[in-house]
């Protein structure tokens, strides 16, 4: 197979006719304690030879399972109880173990979904790429080594002789992800699985390790299956969709189509809030037409003096001490350097980064939950540092958290109803009667059932819990919310939902947010102003419009490159 | 994004949404009961036969502590308790397990000496509880040198036999032997194991988003490690306390076996094993009733804690 796909999108006609792949009616279930659930119900898939097909959907909607059911790799207790797989015009649904070992790797590759745990830390990169090749058949001996360091200087690292003889915790994100790549493509399979690939890694890592593979896949003439939640990734990565929901494939086709003129409601829905296609911040607020003229101005970057800031950094600095080899021995790591903004009240400050840029230590000092080395944080004028213990106890009400994970920010242990009273009852405000009330109302601004509140976390979606999170913080009546990656866990839909409910809470209370994000996209439905964070620096600072519209800096333009789907251009001068 | 081609079975398709009805984006279901992790883990509990059997029996040991008087008419301290007549003879009405070499009668003394072993085993669980829930916890929460203080005192005592040392303790406390002193020394050396574990499940904790929320509330520090960390830690430990607890009755039979736990005047199973144990080979049955009462008992709190940390740790549920 030496095909070649045009780049610049000219039709493809020279691969084969047949059909590399052929899923019909797949079906999936899981046994569990309470009895079969369906996980995949009557999948259709078609991958032609070279032909790279997306599956996109939120969590739990069986896109991972079809993909594992292809390779015989359920987890637990899943198996496959009806419809026909067919690979290279061979059923290989109930291939036997032996078999299906032969199989994987030689015919059908995986790139797995999390770098950090699916390379044996004990082991070093090159023997574990080696290790593919040997179960394979491919190469022994010397003649193994030599093809590890082929393949990984293929997968794009460079110096690759001397990593091989490294161990995974030597690598980064974005290096382990290369290995991944080296290794399932080792064999030189015809189909190569992309479990989510870089749903764990830093945009701008993302998107060149994306480009590599496609590069890669598209010289090799290999198919691609590419499993993401990311509409906008799909579409930019994909030429043919398939979008699955709740066990069942919605909707398929050409992407462009799929994007242009989605037809089942649930991919109008998935396109209408794909955050990496969405072109502009919420507009709720100025819908309800309460206080627009104060959000517009910061908007418009004319600040008017009547808006005041609610809290202003000045030559933020913080210094980490790292434990030496010897005790006594320290280095110190700058995490912060001298960052310096101010947050306008009512509106949205966005603080963007990559991992290890230091915006959620800016938040912790925000929070008062760090102490910041030199520098100073002024809230509603006054210096933090100078607060005794009676008037920083006041401090806490006025400022709220709301961290990334659902699953870890509320307690297990706590019904629904004690969590979101537990503010009231620290700062001793009501007695029993007016806060079971003031409970009640919370959950009503979060636009949840008041019974929720007998419930527990364990009970509650990703999505609700972090509902519950924004009403805890909204018991005190803050004047300004924190949110430390509120939306990166939640499904594009959940998190298109939890940003309208921050935003109309905003309008409604006139709160102002300090929100950290590695999420441009987010950023762009969100804040009123944006500030670039790169390696502890403040890079860039502006209003959100000129941020996306006219980047100053290099480092700006890279991240905004990065957003999956920007290049795309489908939704007409929406997208520009 | 490439141009799109039409091939055989790659026309745009979409489903019928009679098929594929859309519900709403993370929709709470209202009728659901509610479940905390403890209700999770009785429901999970309550469908486990080894649960039920273990229960029952430690129902009826605790029964049989606290309350002897109950299941037997015959007083074994009483003065005229033990006929030398009835020396080792078997079975007989009334005496459903035949009689001790003094002429004792065997049920009796089996019946009597559950409560010096079950007190010793709840009374040192929850010393050994307090003392290693307090340095565990102090440790892992405030850290630093505080933590590595706490914790090599912690490895010192874990350094030391257990059994060994109450030996050495218990052989030199000759006079002032009783179920106090017992519990003492088992609780003093018992401990470490509870404070590692708490040590570990803290740590684990601490830096959870839900803690660092509470703290930005405003909450101190102790009501935080009281209210947050504490109760999501108390799983495992009750999980160990359980499993202890049998083994502390073993420890408390093995020193009175040994002739340094309790003193003769107190009827524990531990020394009415050591006293049988010179006619085992012709009256085996006079070991065998107490053994057995021993091993039912450590067994069925051995169980229970198999069970509850089944229930409370759904990773470690066998499938």
């Amino acid at each position: 197979m030496t095909t070649n796909l045009d780049a610049t999108g000219a039709p493809i006609q020279q691969h084969g006719t047949e059909p590399l792949l052929k899923v019909r009616d797949l079906q999936v279930s899981f046994t569990t304690s309470t009895g079969q659930v369906q996980a995949v119900r009557g999948a259709d898939l078609t991958i032609y030879p070279g032909q790279t097909v997306a599956i996109v959907g939120e969590s739990g909607s069986g896109k991972s399972t079809t993909a594992h059911a292809v390779i015989d790799l359920l987890p637990g207790t899943g198996k496959v109880t009806g419809g026909t797989i067919e690979f290279g015009g061979r059923d290989i649904t109930h291939l036997s173990a032996k078999e299906m070992v032969e199989i994987r790797g030689a015919q059908i590759g995986l790139v797995p979904q999390d770098p950090m745990s699916n390379l044996n830390p004990v082991w070093k990169i090159g023997y574990q790429v080696k290790e593919a090749l040997k179960a394979n058949g491919i190469a022994t001996g010397s003649e193994a080594d030599k093809r590890v360091t082929e393949l990984l200087a293929e997968a794009g690292l460079p110096d690759a002789e001397r990593r091989a003889n490294q161990y995974p915790h030597e690598f980064s994100g974005g290096m382990r992800q290369r290995a991944l790549i080296a290794i399932g493509l080792a064999a030189r399979p015809d189909l190569l699985i992309a479990d989510e690939p870089t749903s764990a890694l830093d945009v701008t890592v993302q998107r060149v390790i994306l480009d590599h593979l496609q590069s890669l896949t598209e010289e090799l003439g290999t198919a691609v299956l590419f499993i993401t939640h990311d509409l906008g990734l799909a579409a930019e990565r994909a030429e043919h969709l398939v979008v699955m929901y709740k066990g069942q494939v919605v909707e398929s086709g050409p992407a462009r189509k799929i994007l242009s003129a989605p037809q089942h409601p649930y991919t109008q829905r998935l396109v209408a809030s794909a955050p990496s296609l969405a072109s502009r911040r919420i507009q709720s607020a100025k819908e309800r037409g309460i206080e627009s003229d104060e959000l517009l101005a910061s908007t418009g970057g004319t600040a008017k003096p009547k808006a005041d800031d609610v809290v202003r950094v000045e030559n933020l600095t913080k210094v980490f001490q790292i434990r030496g080899s010897r005790p006594g021995k320290h280095t110190e790591f700058t995490a912060v350097d001298d960052v310096s903004f101010a947050v306008k009240r009512g509106t949205t400050m966005a603080v963007v980064g990559e991992s290890g840029s230091g915006k959620s230590t800016v938040a912790n000092m925000v929070l008062n939950l760090l102490e910041p080395t030199q520098g100073k944080i002024f809230f509603d004028g006054t210096d933090l540092s100078t607060l005794g213990k009676d008037e920083l106890f006041a401090f806490r009400r006025r400022v709220q958290p709301i961290f990334q994970n659902p699953y870890g920010s509320l307690d297990p242990m706590y019904s629904i109803y004690r969590t979101i009273e537990e503010p009231l009852r620290v700062h001793k405000v009501g007695d029993k009667k007016s806060r079971e009330a003031r409970v009640r109302e919370l959950l009503d601004m979060v636009a949840l059932p008041a019974s929720t509140m007998r419930r527990f976390p364990n009970e509650l979606s990703g999505g609700q819990r972090q509902r519950i999170a924004i009403a805890r913080a909204l018991a005190l009546k803050p004047e300004m919310i924190v949110c430390d990656e509120a939306v990166s866990a939640l499904d594009v839909l959940v998190q298109a939902q939890i940003l309208e409910l921050l935003n109309d809470l905003q309008a409604e209370l006139g709160l102002s947010y300090l929100f950290i994000t590695h999420d441009l996209a987010v950023v762009r439905q969100i804040a009123d102003e944006v500030c670039v964070m790169e390696s502890g620096r403040l890079v860039e600072r502006a209003t959100t419009d000129e941020v996306f519209d006219d980047p100053k800096q290099q480092y700006t333009r890279e991240l905004l490159d990065a957003i999956p789907g920007s290049k795309l251009e489908v939704f007409g001068g929406d997208a520009a | 994004m490439r141009e799109p081609t039409t091939r055989p079975d790659q026309h745009h398709f979409f489903a019928d949404l009679d098929e594929t009805p859309l519900l709403g984006v993370d929709a709470i279901d209202e009728h659901a009961a509610p479940a905390s992790m403890w209700q999770d883990a009785w429901r999970n509990l309550r469908r486990r036969p080894l649960f039920w059997i273990s229960a029952v029996l430690i129902v009826v040991v605790l029964a049989v502590a606290i309350a002897p008087s109950l299941f037997t008419s015959i007083d074994p301290n009483a003065k005229t308790a033990c006929d030398l007549s009835h020396s080792l003879e078997g079975p007989s009405a009334g005496h459903p397990m035949g009689y001790t070499f003094q002429g004792c009668d065997v049920y009796s003394r089996v019946v009597y000496g559950a409560r010096p072993s079950v007190a010793v085993g709840v009374l040192t669980t929850i010393i050994v509880v307090l003392i290693g829930v307090a340095v565990g916890a102090f440790a892992g929460f405030f850290g630093g040198w505080f933590d590595s203080l706490l914790s090599r005192v912690t490895d010192i005592f874990f350094a030391i036999p257990f059994v060994l040392a109450a030996i050495v303790v218990m052989s030199s406390l000759k006079s002032h032997r009783g179920v106090i002193t017992v519990v003492i020394v088992l609780g003093v050396f018992g401990w470490p194991q509870v404070a590692r574990i708490t040590r570990g499940a803290v740590l684990g904790l601490k830096n959870s988003d839900f803690v660092t929320a509470s703290t930005a509330l405003g909450t101190s520090r102790l009501a935080t490690l009281r209210r947050h960390i504490l109760p999501n830690a108390a799983a495992p430990i009750i999980v160990y306390a359980t499993v202890a607890l049998g083994t502390f009755i073993v420890a408390e039979a093995t020193l009175s076996f040994l002739g340094i736990g309790l003193p003769d005047s107190v009827i524990s199973w531990g020394g009415d094993i050591s006293t049988a144990q010179r006619n085992i080979r012709t009256d085996p049955m006079v070991l065998f009733w107490p053994a057995a009462a021993l091993a039912i008992t450590v067994l069925s709190f051995i169980m229970m804690g198999d069970v509850v940390r089944d229930a409370l740790d759904p990773k470690a549920r066998k499938r």
